[in-house]
């Protein structure tokens, strides 16, 4: 793998030069309140009827798809699971265009045909979207090795729940890449529940980068509590991999604020654990840093009023969009039928 | 022309396609340092080193995985399964994502990939090692299915699926890579799609079509040999291609003969061998003289001994016996 001694030391957020990073501040706060506006205009809808099948929603877990996506470069690629949205409103793809995926439209990202579940952009990075836990993760790891093969310098980022360290595709993955040495950060979002189960339930151990070293993977584990922090610990471990080859497993300590999916009550939690979380929220402490930087309320407002429009105009924009056509089933399950 | 084993002729071509495309790699346990537990890439490590020749651990789900992973990078892997049972714990990585992950991307990302294997029974293995997969892997949209039986075909259709886009399911036997027959010195593909007649009718006797890929076309041909001083006169047809399905091969004998028996490996249940049925009594109803038999496996998983094992197979005595009943021959 060639090295770029340049980026080995470009760990850190690009600075604005003026104040501590305050647009950079701004930036990572308004795309996290843009994904949690997008999931609430999402709900909605769900409770509308608009949108069926699974709907997860990623509220709470914000900082993480945006920290990513801020230090991702060109050509890196996020492989995530069914909890998909945040990662795709973080990567830039467009929330009519994901929003219309949802109600099942024919400008949806991929034309209605994966619905919540199955978000792909391929030329913003979002590379799925994957619905069968753990399955991803050798996939997120070939794509690992092709670009070994192809000596191209780009980094994987695989994103999958804490349930997912259970299963044996993701030990044969995660395996694979720490013998092949192949360019891959594996990220576990602990949310701390597989559904209604949580990680005692699942795990005999807490810590699960406790099976890094048997995997030759560098490890890292915190909470997650601030996006700023997020980004600086995520991009160290990209950073590793892209220089030395050096794959890693960071666990990130999360939270979703609602349930599994939509049809969730969320009865295995308790008020006060949801509250503590809660109070905690990424979100909040980014508009705390905000406010603490000078940025007026009428400032943060503006912020607000204008992402709330854009869901507006997403929900909108789904709402009219026309159905995929009849013949549009037809279409892609091989080469040949395009 | 050379005359060449079944395996060299797959390795020829894998050994072509990789010296022709870069991006051609060959992913599998004991492809490498090993020379591939039966052969079949043997000295291709030495050729192309160890980047392009990839040995895995025991992790079929992993390194099925990884394929896909670099299919959708642009890479064209050939992934072995040292045999096609243990492709079973890969089979999500297969149907959930080499079968639909260009659907489901609506077209962003396409699956240039080859799984290859022995399907089948071979001898002895019990039951674990002894089965057919064709059923489960044409039974759903999104992959190709290849089976071949001579070593031209393996040749010109492993090229084939190399260079196809799609993700390709491509079945060899592990008691047929020593079979030898000729193939051509200079190149040449086979299209997927195209079934082959291998023993053509004499215009002598009451006509069978005997419908047949992979094994299957041994223990056929052995029989249409025992029926013709009966004044049988077999057709074999070679599917080659189990999905898609050569639908007109399969009836222009059929409208011919009038009667038809499949032979093939593989369980009785549904389906490859139902589906031709079906086909055949949907798309050619008022030719039929008799219904379709087929000539597979019993419906029991198949057993260790020797004895046991020959009663569970497919037999040109079986094939013989369904021949004289499609022919009202019955004796």
């Amino acid at each position: 793998m060639s090295r770029d001694t340049a980026r080995k030391t470009d760990t850190s957020p690009p600075s604005s030069g003026a104040g501590p990073d305050l647009d950079h501040l701004r930036h990572l706060y308004t795309q996290m309140l843009r994904i949690r506006r997008f999931e609430e205009a999402a709900a909605r809808a769900y409770t509308q009827g608009k949108i069926s099948g699974f709907l997860h929603l990623y509220i709470g877990q914000e900082a993480i798809a945006v920290a990513t996506a801020d230090l991702m470069e060109p050509g890196d690629r996020v492989v995530t699971t069914y909890r998909d949205h945040g990662f795709a409103i973080a990567l830039g793809c467009d929330s009519g265009a994901c929003m219309a995926e949802l109600f099942g439209k024919a400008t949806g990202l991929v034309g209605g045909v994966g619905g919540s579940m199955h978000f792909f952009a391929k030329d913003k990075g979002l590379w799925g979207g994957y619905a069968i836990v753990g399955s991803h993760v050798p996939v997120a790891a070939g794509h690992a090795f092709a670009s070994k093969y192809n000596q191209d310098g780009r980094v994987t980022l695989c994103f999958l729940g804490e349930g997912a360290m259970h299963i044996g595709a993701t030990a044969e993955g995660m395996n694979l890449a720490g013998l092949w040495r192949l360019p891959i950060v594996f990220v576990i979002e602990n949310n701390m529940y597989a559904m209604g189960t949580p990680l005692s339930r699942q795990s005999p151990v807490d810590d699960l980068t406790s099976r890094a070293p048997g995997w030759a993977l560098a490890s890292d584990r915190f909470v997650v509590n601030d996006v700023l922090e997020t980004r600086t610990r995520l991009a160290e471990a990209v950073a590793h991999a892209r220089n030395e080859n050096r794959p890693a497993l960071v666990e990130l300590l999360t939270y979703r604020f609602r349930g599994h999916s939509m049809s969730d009550p969320g009865k295995y939690r308790t008020k006060d654990e949801v509250d503590e979380w809660r109070s905690r929220d990424p979100l909040h402490r980014s508009e705390q840093q905000l406010r603490d930087a000078g940025i007026t309320e009428d400032a943060l407002t503006a912020i607000d009023d204008g992402i709330i429009a854009e869901m507006d105009a997403a929900t909108a924009f789904a709402d009219e969009s026309p159905l995929p056509e009849p013949a549009h089933r037809f279409r892609h399950n091989l080469i040949e039928d395009v | 022309m050379a005359t060449l084993q079944i395996r060299e002729a797959l390795r020829a071509a894998i050994d072509e396609e990789m010296a022709r495309d870069e991006r051609v790699f060959v992913m599998g346990e004991e492809v490498g340092h090993y020379d591939g537990a039966y052969k079949v890439t043997e000295g291709l490590l030495k050729k192309y080193g160890e980047r392009r020749v990839v040995d895995t651990p025991i992790a079929e789900a992993g390194f099925a995985g990884i394929g896909i992973g670099a299919a959708m990078c642009g890479l064209r892997p050939i992934i072995e399964f040292m045999t096609f049972n243990f492709s079973a714990v890969a089979f999500d990585q297969i149907l959930n994502n080499a079968a639909k992950l260009h659907q489901l991307t609506a077209g962003q990302f396409t699956l240039p990939m080859v799984f290859r294997g022995p399907n089948g029974a071979a001898h002895m293995l019990s039951s674990t090692h002894s089965q057919a997969f064709e059923s489960f892997y044409c039974g759903f949209p999104g992959v190709k299915v290849v089976s071949v039986a001579t070593p031209y075909d393996a040749k010109g259709l492993l090229k084939t699926a190399i260079r196809d886009d799609n993700p390709i399911i491509f079945f060899e036997s592990e008691i047929m890579y020593a079979n030898r027959g000729e193939v051509p010195d200079e190149e040449y593909l086979i299209p997927i799609g195209k079934a082959d007649i291998k023993r053509p009718l004499t215009g002598t006797g009451i006509g069978v079509t005997v419908i047949t890929w992979g094994q299957g076309l041994s223990v056929a041909l052995a029989a249409a040999e025992l029926a013709a001083p009966e004044g049988l006169d077999c057709e074999v047809i070679d599917l080659r291609s189990l999905r898609p399905l050569d639908d007109e091969a399969v009836l222009a004998s059929v409208r011919k003969t009038n009667r038809v028996v499949l032979v093939y490996h593989g369980w009785p249940y549904g389906g490859t061998g139902a589906e031709v049925s079906d086909r055949i009594q949907r798309l050619a109803f008022d030719h039929l003289d008799a219904p379709v038999l087929r000539v597979c496996y019993e419906d029991v998983n198949m057993p260790y001994a020797e004895n046991l094992e020959q009663l569970v197979l497919p037999s040109p005595a079986k094939a013989l016996e369904a021949f004289r009943e499609v022919a009202y021959r019955k004796v």
